[in-house]
């Protein structure tokens, strides 16, 4: 199973072992965040009366955590991994490898240190003040000097398509961030961004979209093309498709940010085009997850005995359904009924938490015992348990947030037969409180689910070296 | 050429590319190659077990489905 120690090409595993150590660490840590100000929601108090630990600095510093510091930790482990596996070739650009880890290392610390302190630059997912964006910018350089220098002395003639998703994915985000970051600096930590009013905000939402698009959609998708088949021990079900997916959702992922602008001062045909386009990307994504899915066809039985598998599948049924209901909202519509409602935080988290952490934590169980010289992780029925917890958690908060979100919108457009409004702000807020609960105990199931999987990983890392066999399943 | 009419032509210069792209990747002669690209990933680890004649034989690629 192991090929790490026997196979010719002599590849740099360090900064994948490094980067998958730190991807499990920060989801914990990520996650954890969540929890907390999921619990300050209901209980205002737990911010303990102090500034560093209000709902409004956590937020960020929740977001940040798991999609900059899980998330992408998760890309750049399995970018590195399978940049070499697929091309033959060690990493190029010998140190500047181990900088592009340690350089996103320093700029996760530093938003973990600034957010609390109350610096930021108060555009969403872009919270970071400019000198870390400067960092940001220079790190994601180096990354893509050593993921595109990789391409470029590969040993292998074709470029399999899960290195399409990653560079269409590291190409877009160094274009958006650079493009949304541009600022003003005033001082060492405030800065004014040089877009200004509804162009700010378009500027804003493309990047923000297309971080979802890019960093959460195409950088995961490559994810997906190369782990599904290998724990499948299937080809690709249509390598096809593939092309014509990749090309048709890089293509049309770019025009849907104005869809977070509906009903804003953004202009009318703008928005219009936001949502068709939206609407439109309905059947790439679709076509990618099929395409991800019917890699088992023939293959259907080993979701029986493999939860590494099954966390892989239901990731990709969770992609489905988020970019099911994606196009759905973003018409206008049904936008301004769902728009500014927890039926969005619910959206963001079937994502994230089902299709972003599921197929990272699906790709995670496979690569720690190949980087790690086992042929399997320490403990197989923890990661039944936890495939099982993190799926109860996704569902109890998205259902609550789904609940939740319609009642608020109702609550909010309800008029009385005079014109005024039924209900005060504060009365919808109070009817939200017993699915604030729900989705709480939920985060907390997910968060359960990552400590199993932090004390497994640090158990296969532990073992002696090729102490831990492979399973065979006939 | 007035801004809306190079807009239609962009849009459908667009439109042919995707068309030329989805002639191109479904077209027959290349489907032989995309196998062999979608078990590329299989292949080092067959040369690293140790039944190495498997690798020799060609007839353990898998194939991906004709139809989609």
């Amino acid at each position: 199973m192991t090929t790490s120690n026997m196979s010719a090409v002599d590849y740099n595993f360090d900064v994948v072992r490094q980067f998958t150590v730190m991807t499990v660490i920060w989801g914990t840590f990520g996650t954890l965040v969540g929890v907390l100000i999921a619990g300050q929601l209901i209980w205002p108090a737990l911010n303990f009366d102090t500034p560093w630990l209000t709902y409004s600095r956590l937020r960020p510093l929740h977001t940040n955590a798991v999609i900059f510091a899980f998330g992408t930790s998760a890309l750049f482990a399995t970018s590195y991994y399978v940049v070499q596996r697929t091309c033959q070739t060690r990493l190029f650009g010998g140190k500047l490898v181990a900088f592009t880890f340690w350089g996103w290392q320093t700029i996760i610390v530093a938003a973990i240190i600034s957010l609390p302190l109350g610096y930021t630059s108060s555009k969403e997912y872009a919270e970071l003040e400019w000198p870390i964006d400067i960092l940001i910018a220079v790190v994601w350089i180096s990354y893509a000097i050593v993921f595109f220098g990789t391409l470029v002395k590969r040993k292998t003639s074709h470029i399999y398509v899960a290195n399409w998703f990653f560079g269409g994915f590291i190409l877009t985000v160094a274009v958006l961030h650079i493009g949304n970051s541009m600022v003003i600096p005033v001082s060492g930590m405030k800065s004014y961004s040089i877009y200004s009013g509804a162009i700010d905000a378009m500027m804003q939402w493309w990047y923000g979209h297309n971080a979802v698009g890019f960093l959460l959609t195409a950088g995961f998708l490559g994810i997906m093309y190369y782990f599904v088949p290998k724990q499948a021990e299937r080809p690709v079900y249509s390598y096809r498709l593939s092309i014509v997916h990749f090309w048709a959702l890089v293509s049309l992922y770019i025009w849907a940010g104005p869809h977070h602008l509906h009903y804003t001062a953004l202009p009318d045909w703008a928005q219009s085009v936001g949502m068709v386009m939206s609407i439109v990307l309905f059947l790439p994504s679709w076509g990618g997850m099929i395409n991800g899915i019917m890699t088992l066809s023939g293959a259907w039985h080993k979701l029986r005995h493999d939860p590494i598998l099954r966390f892989l599948i239901v990731s990709l049924s969770f992609y489905g359904m988020s970019t099911f209901e994606g196009p759905m909202m973003a018409i206008k519509s049904v936008n301004a009924l769902s728009h500014y409602t927890d039926w969005t935080i619910g959206h963001v988290h079937s994502g994230a938490l089902g299709w972003v952490a599921m197929i990272s934590i699906g790709a995670m169980y496979h690569l720690i015992p190949i980087l790690f010289n086992q042929g399997r992780m320490y403990s197989i029925r923890l990661i039944n348990v936890h495939f099982w917890l993190h799926t109860a958690g996704i569902v109890l908060y998205i259902v609550a947030m789904w609940i939740s979100g319609v009642m608020q919108g109702l609550m909010w457009r309800a008029v009385n037969s005079d014109g005024t409004l039924t209900y005060s702000f504060v009365e919808s807020l109070t009817a939200s409180y017993p699915f604030y609960f729900i989705r709480f105990v939920g985060g907390v199931l997910v968060v359960i689910g990552f400590f199993l999987m932090a004390y497994n990983m640090f158990k296969t890392i532990g073992a002696k070296d090729n102490s831990l066999k492979s399973v065979e399943i006939t | 050429m007035d801004y809306g009419t190079l807009r239609g032509f962009v849009a459908l210069l667009i439109l042919a590319l995707f068309i030329i792209i989805v002639v191109w990747s479904y077209s027959k002669k290349r489907k032989s190659s995309f196998d062999d690209v979608a078990n590329s990933i299989f292949e080092e680890d067959k040369i690293n077990t140790e039944d190495k004649k498997r690798h020799l034989n060609k007839d353990s690629k898998q194939e991906t489905n004709n139809n989609v």
